[in-house]
């Protein structure tokens, strides 16, 4: 379902994703792990689209669309989302206003027709009760005053409420307590399908006991340096990223 | 960067576009010659078939211009106006005075009705089905085409409640002790450049009168439109509202897209006498210029509330997204003691505009208090200003004021400049003063679109938001038409 060839990032000059390979198919859930800069955020960021970062080959596909042309909305609007690592707060525009403006934008792109009030109103009540948001949280400016976990989960809410193709979940776990986390994955969980692909990058073997993936790799200098099953989350907690260093240098 | 730097290049895009209400009625007018002199002065006071004393006060009023210059303090720049070059009268020839619906040019209705301003009655009333008391859910509107007004809605309804809602050149001959008592009290026609000059040649405008103790049973409104080439329009509007009486106002304006530049010089002037209330919003949507900065209104407006009484409120809110020039203050007088003043505004610049906009609350009473909240949004090449002066007497005793005001720079060649000044001759007085500018973030954008806004939803989002105390102050009913507004006048589709 995403699938990401040979993909050379740089920022400002400086190269950070080298020839980077990932296939994630339709119904799974691949982890990332790696050390801090290893350029995780980046590959989520390139990949929903976000200027700054010059693509200097290699492309991004999702159902073998190369999505590089297109812009964040309309990458957005074909079913691809991000939930950040660091939300970001919209002073004066009330969360329930937020929802009906990108529902609907996603929609008018795809050339569905607007939801009636009722309609959406029900969408949102699911949404927010799979991740015990209040209704009076709906009502206050987007994260704005939101604690960081708050936040968090407003993100995943978003994602429950969207109901993307693809999610890419930027390290959504950390500063969660640990309510909050199963309240996340229990929201991921519930979303997982066979037609869905997800991309959880974590720095927490915890999250992933939660939200269990079919694939774990290690990032790491810019490139996926190892693949494996569930148990290399585990093992990883163990040995660290020490061995990975020289191949990310 | 690039996100900004495209949505800023898509605004400016749109921008000549964009402008909706740019049309021009082919209709036949009637013009003074063009410049101005005494004769000029006569021949409009002679049209309006006005009582001497008031084409005394209005020659009074031109011999001061001719010794007065245009104020150059404002942050505007814009080539010198040669004012004999304009014509100060011009009316359709059909308008004078119907007394129905019928007798109005049906070429008028089409343009009111393009403009989205029905003046027909049992439209309007149809329009708010289920409203149980039809009226009191409508507005009345008075709309005033060029020099003259052409009809009045409602006024019938609105003279069962005593109220007085009309033409100002009819008022002066149904009511002229009133016009004659409060006409010029508050702007005096010596106040300055464009007031003087609104004084000699003033063509039309509404007159409001609120009798003691009563509700204005319903928003009243001026619609303006600018329509011929080449000619200034300076209306007056007087609103008085009685002891504890209330009224909610609002006026809107359009003019056609031309390459000339026009110019437009109103004077309004509020009086609030005991425990009354006077509510005044303005969408002001002058045709702002092309991309490049070519035409647009020239607008110089002097607009300012005497809160006369104890207990008076006055209080302004403004949406303003037209005008090439800006040059516009309204403010209060605080004379009453335990009045209140508030200003409200929202002022949007963009392509070549340049606002200088603010605000005075002067405080003389006793216990008066003023609310000052302003958003300035700047996009394109525009530069726009917050001007605002807070001041007491000495005998304030207890006067307060809390001012806000906020700027938001959309892209890199805009300016946002902030100018306050405060001056409190009364030590008991306390002023405070908050102010911030910042940008539309990077992040914000890319975090929106990627919940699927385009740049110009997502702008236009993210402006909505920062605008959102002062929008919340519109009478309901515009509230959801000046939020369409900001986002034409910032964006392409959005709305
Ligand atoms: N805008 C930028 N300008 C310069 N360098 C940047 C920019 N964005 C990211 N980088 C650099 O790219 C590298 C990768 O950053 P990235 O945020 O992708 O790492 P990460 O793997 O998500 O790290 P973490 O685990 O700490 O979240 C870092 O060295 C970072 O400093
Ligand atoms: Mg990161």
């Amino acid at each position: 379902m995403l699938e990401i060839k040979n993909l050379n990032v740089a920022i400002g000059g400086r190269r950070i994703l080298n020839d980077l390979d990932l296939k994630v198919a339709a119904g799974e859930v691949a982890a990332i792990m790696g050390p801090n800069g290893s350029g995780k955020s980046t590959l989520a960021y390139v990949i929903a689209g976000k200027e700054d970062y010059e693509v200097l080959s290699g492309e991004v596909l999702l159902d073998g669309e190369n999505v590089l042309e297109l812009s964040p909305d309309e990458r957005a609007a074909k079913g691809l989302f991000l939930a950040f690592q660091y939300p970001v707060e919209i002073p004066g525009v009330a969360t329930m206003t937020f929802l009906k403006a990108a529902l609907n934008a996603q929609r008018k792109q795809r050339g569905e027709e607007e939801l009636s009030i009722p309609e959406f109103m029900k969408r949102v009540k699911k949404a927010g009760d799979m991740l015990d948001i209040k209704p009076e949280m709906l009502r206050r400016a987007l994260n704005v005053g939101f604690s960081g976990g708050e936040k968090k989960r407003m993100d995943i809410m978003q994602m429950a409420l969207l109901e993307p193709r693809f999610a890419i979940l930027d390290e959504t776990d950390s500063g969660l307590d640990i309510d909050a986390v199963r309240i996340v994955a229990d929201g991921v969980n519930a979303l997982r399908s066979r037609q869905r692909g997800f991309l959880v990058i974590t720095h927490y073997p915890r999250l992933l006991e939660h939200i269990v993936p079919d694939t774990v790799h290690v990032m790491a200098g810019g490139r996926i340096v190892r693949s494996g099953g569930k148990e290399l989350a585990s093992e990883l907690e163990r040995t660290g990223y020490r061995e990975y260093a020289e191949e990310a240098a | 960067m690039a996100a900004v730097q495209e949505t800023v290049e898509r605004v400016k895009a749109i921008d000549v576009d964009q402008y909706k209400y740019g049309f021009f009625t082919d209709i036949e007018a009637e013009k003074a010659p063009k410049g101005l002199n005494e004769d000029i002065v006569r021949f409009i006071s002679a049209k309006k078939n006005e009582p001497e004393w008031l084409t005394a006060w209005r020659l009074e009023a031109y011999r001061r211009w001719v010794t007065m210059r245009e104020p150059t303090w404002a942050r505007v720049s814009y080539p010198p106006i040669d004012y004999q070059e304009l014509y100060y009268y011009s009316a359709p020839k059909t308008a004078s005075g119907p007394k129905s619906l019928e007798e109005v040019d049906p070429e008028l209705l089409r343009t009111y009705e393009k403009l989205g301003i029905p003046l027909n009655e049992r439209a309007i009333l149809a329009g708010v089905e289920g409203a149980g008391q039809e009226a009191s859910r409508g507005v009345a509107v008075d709309a005033v085409f060029d020099s003259v007004s052409v009809f009045t809605t409602f006024k019938a309804e609105l003279a069962k409640a005593g109220v007085i809602f009309c033409p100002i050149s009819e008022a002066v001959q149904t009511h002229p002790e009133l016009v004659r008592k409060y006409l010029g009290s508050v702007v005096p026609p010596t106040d300055n450049f464009f007031a003087t000059l609104n004084s000699a040649v003033f063509s039309d405008g509404s007159f409001v009168y609120v009798p003691p103790g009563v509700r204005c049973p319903m928003e009243l409104s001026t619609y303006f439109r600018i329509n011929e080439r080449n000619t200034g329009q300076f209306e007056r509007t007087l609103i008085i509202a009685d002891k504890g009486a209330y009224v909610s106002y609002l006026e809107g304006c359009t003019a056609p897209r031309r390459d000339e530049n026009q110019l437009h010089a109103a004077v309004v002037e509020l009086i609030a006498l005991d425990d009354a209330e006077i509510k005044y919003s303005t969408v002001q949507n002058w045709y702002p210029g092309d991309a490049e900065g070519k035409g647009g209104v020239f607008n110089f407006v002097t607009k300012r509330g005497d809160c006369r009484g104890q207990n008076s409120k006055i209080s302004w809110t403004q949406v303003e997204t037209g005008s090439a020039i800006t040059w516009k203050y309204p403010s209060c007088i605080l004379r009453g003691d335990n009045s209140r003043g508030e200003f409200y505004s929202i002022a949007i610049s963009n392509g070549h505009q340049q606002v200088d906009s603010g605000t005075k609350m002067i405080h003389l009473g006793k216990n008066t208090t003023s609310r000052v909240i302003s958003k300035g949004i700047a996009a394109g090449h525009s530069q726009n200003t917050y001007r605002g002066q807070i001041s007491s007497h000495r005998k304030a005793t207890g006067a307060r004021n809390f001012t806000n005001c906020d700027s938001l720079l959309i892209g890199n060649d805009c300016g946002a400049h902030t100018v306050p000044y405060i001056e409190s001759r009364n030590p008991s007085t306390q002023f405070e003063h908050e102010a911030t500018t910042s940008k539309i973030s990077e992040d914000q954008l890319f975090y929106c679109r990627q919940r699927g806004l385009s740049a110009e939803e997502a702008t236009a989002l993210i402006v909505n938001g920062f605008v959102r105390d002062v929008l919340q102050q519109l009478p309901m009913e515009f509230a959801v038409e000046a939020q369409k507004l900001i986002s034409v006048s910032l964006e392409g589709s959005v709305g």
